[in-house]
């Protein structure tokens, strides 16, 4: 009897340890963390993320040695094409067959809407860094996505604001002719009018277009002091390249660029874009840490890294850091963790996560240097003010998301 | 001020000249395929490649040889040109006997292996092309201001264009290039080389795209894909005209940069797509285009 009760007794106990154990390992699922990298590799967006984001992630990965808590980190990417479908798809695939426990990257508003739902269905873990529509955590939020460095509302509130500021109270408007290019209008033009500006007059051109020489000309004649250009990419690198060939800023009008890159002002060079306006997220030459992790970055690439790049490395960063903190992939138990921290690297300042998901942090305002002032290929711009994190953004007492209670 | 339905008149005739301008483009590019099209019966996908190649070329030549824009402009047509007469002796010989589709798909798999190669390179964002010194600055007009550099497209897109049309039209070596293409076991019998004919046509064809994209290399960002954009208008532009013919494609080039122009006044956001309607309206009442032949 009594051995049969040891041998029972025993085989409890076994089995309970062995439970436990399996239970601390589930933590980490398949005991690795796999990161997936979704970007435009090819089109019109690759520059501002694509090989280069991908880049970064792996630095971000390599720095944080390869492994979390004894788990491997694997990294893998694919081409969205700019294409909802695609981007879809690909993450659907990359749950049901990989098990992915991050999707990182993510570019084109549309894609990373479509991927944000896919992630929420499958209870998967996402972080925006290069979409620009606020929409993503307002409406668009889900529980299972958070949004990394920049949106829509405070490029409007930093540039729009500071230009009407300094006297450009007329404006005339150049909008894409999509949701995107309307999201930044309506922001754009709610700023203007609130610091008792005036939009006199506006062109909303075709997606995408190469000759802006007819906009320019229709521009030049409202007689605006301001041309704001609400597109992005290619769209304001063509429409700034003509305003230079028509004498635009000589004859005394000024442009506000909206979503400005570096690689953008890098391609048009500094005489056509010299004096422009700007709100970024991050530039690599804003202060010695900024700096240090650039300069490894462009030693590894090539090109000085734009805000989105960083913000890739940044927000893998403490997501790993996360995961080793709790000591689990679980997506909600990362997200409340990365909730609980503060958010301070060279990256972001004053950071923090708030609960529609958006990660509000330092806002810069920037004006793009001229040819004197510049002293080598990538000295493009000089930081003017730096947006408090808590001014800058969307406030949640006006938020439409779900996850806050209003 | 005088106003033309609702625009002010100054307004109205600046977009007029800047249509104008976008016209010469789409009538140097048109030409090119018309007179591919029209003498080899080659639907040339790769068209906007070599306009592409013809802009990378310059920015190219300036950045590592010294090549200035006056030498481009002569020196990328010629680079592309060649370039494009080994297309045409290595590949699309081969297929010359087989049916339209097989040419159209050899081009186009060529336009994308030509543009994937340089965005491996050079990436998408483009790169500026600075406009040569002689022709910076511009003209207050009275109704606006024209930049020196586009007058001079103009100039030179409209030379070049009315020189192609003079020399097949008008000279013995046009009559014998329509003629090879009309029956070429005749006029091979008669002594004239046609397959060196239709080598160097097709070169001269691909040439003419190039120098559009000199032209454009101080215009627009220079970029792997900057061609591909512009191909889908150019073909509509062919297909106004009819296809293959050489006249037509210069005057629908003209016709169309105007046309697009106005709509850019009146309903911007129909710009990218007006041409398009035209080409469904010409499609719907003459098949065979504005200055086509019915076959």
């Amino acid at each position: 009897m009594t051995f049969i009760k040891k041998t029972l007794a025993s085989s409890v106990a076994l089995a309970v340890t062995a439970a436990m154990a399996t239970a601390a390992q589930a933590e980490i699922s398949d005991g690795e963390i796999r990161i997936g990298y979704l970007a435009d590799m090819s089109g019109t967006y690759r520059d501002l993320a694509g090989p280069g984001g991908l880049e970064a992630l792996r630095m971000a990965v390599e720095d944080f040695g390869g492994s979390v808590n004894g788990a491997p980190i694997q990294v893998f990417s694919a081409d969205d094409r700019n294409s909802a479908d695609v981007g879809a798809n690909t993450v659907r695939e990359w749950i049901d067959t990989r098990n992915v426990d991050m999707v990182a990257g993510l570019v084109a508003s549309s894609v990373t809407i479509a991927v944000t739902r896919v992630l929420e269905e499958n209870d998967g873990f996402g972080i925006v860094s290069a979409s620009a529509a606020s929409s993503i955590t307002n409406e668009h939020c889900t529980p299972n996505h958070i949004h990394w460095v920049y949106d829509t509302y405070p490029l409007a509130n930093g540039t729009a604001q500071a230009v009407v500021q300094q006297g450009g109270d007329t404006w005339f408007m150049l909008t894409a002719d999509y949701a995107f290019g309307h999201a930044l209008e309506g922001d754009v033009t709610r700023v203007v009018e609130e610091n008792g500006g005036q939009i006199v007059g506006g062109v909303r051109h075709p997606f995408p277009t190469d000759d802006f020489s007819s906009y320019i000309l229709q521009a030049q004649g409202s007689g605006a002091k301001i041309i704001g250009l609400a597109n992005a990419g290619a769209d304001t690198v063509n429409a700034i390249n003509t305003a230079s060939q028509f004498g635009v800023v000589e004859a005394g009008q000024q442009l506000a660029g909206l979503l400005v890159f570096l690689n953008d002002v890098h391609a048009m060079g500094l005489d056509a874009t010299q004096g422009l306006l700007l709100t970024t997220g991050w530039y690599w030459n804003m202060d010695d840490e900024a700096r240090e992790w650039a300069e490894r970055y462009y030693e590894r690439v090539g090109r000085m890294p734009t805000m989105v790049q960083a913000g890739i490395y940044s927000s893998t960063t403490h997501y790993l850091q996360a995961v080793e903190a709790t000591g689990s992939d679980d997506p909600q138990t990362v997200r409340e963790h990365m909730m609980r921290q503060p958010i301070h690297d060279f990256f972001a300042r004053n950071g923090r996560l708030r609960e529609d998901g958006r990660m509000v942090h330092d806002m810069y305002l920037a004006r793009v240097k001229s040819p004197e002032e510049s002293t080598h290929e990538w000295d493009l711009y000089e930081i003017l003010t730096t947006i408090p994190a808590e001014e800058a953004y969307r406030p949640l007492s006006e938020s439409q998301c779900k996850l806050v209670q209003n | 001020m005088t106003m033309i339905f609702g625009v002010p008149l100054a307004v109205f005739m600046g977009q007029l000249l800047l249509g104008l301008i976008n016209g010469a483009f789409y009538a140097l590019l048109s030409l090119g395929l018309a007179v591919i099209f029209g003498l080899l019966k080659i639907v040339n996908f790769a068209h906007g490649a070599m306009y592409m190649l013809g802009a990378f070329a310059t920015l190219l030549g300036m950045r590592y040889l010294g090549i200035n824009y006056w030498a481009a402009l002569l020196l990328a047509p010629l680079f592309v040109g060649l370039l494009g007469m080994l297309i045409e002796r290595v590949l699309l010989r081969r297929i010359g006997h087989l049916d339209h589709l097989y040419g159209l798909l050899l081009t186009f798999g060529l336009a994308l292996i030509f543009e994937g190669t340089l965005v491996n390179f050079f990436g998408v964002s483009g790169a500026r092309y600075p406009t040569p010194e002689a022709l910076q600055g511009g003209y207050q007009t009275g109704f606006m201001f024209l930049p020196k550099y586009r007058a001079w497209v103009l100039l030179a897109a409209l030379v070049v264009c009315f020189a192609t049309w003079y020399i097949i039209e008008r000279t013995r070596l046009g009559a014998y290039l329509r003629a090879g293409t009309e029956n070429p076991a005749l006029m091979q019998a008669f002594g004239v080389n046609v397959p060196l004919l239709v080598t160097l046509t097709y070169g001269f064809g691909v040439a003419l795209a190039a120098f559009a994209g000199v032209l454009a290399a101080p215009l627009y960002p220079v970029s792997p894909t900057m061609g591909s954009n512009l191909l889908i208008v150019v073909f509509a532009v062919v297909v106004i005209g009819g296809m293959g013919s050489i006249l037509g494609a210069i005057v629908t080039g003209l016709a169309m940069g105007l046309i697009e122009g106005l709509t850019k006044v009146y309903y911007p956001e129909a710009a990218n797509t007006v041409i398009f309607l035209v080409m469904i309206l010409v499609l719907l009442l003459r098949p065979a285009g504005l200055f086509g032949k019915e076959a």
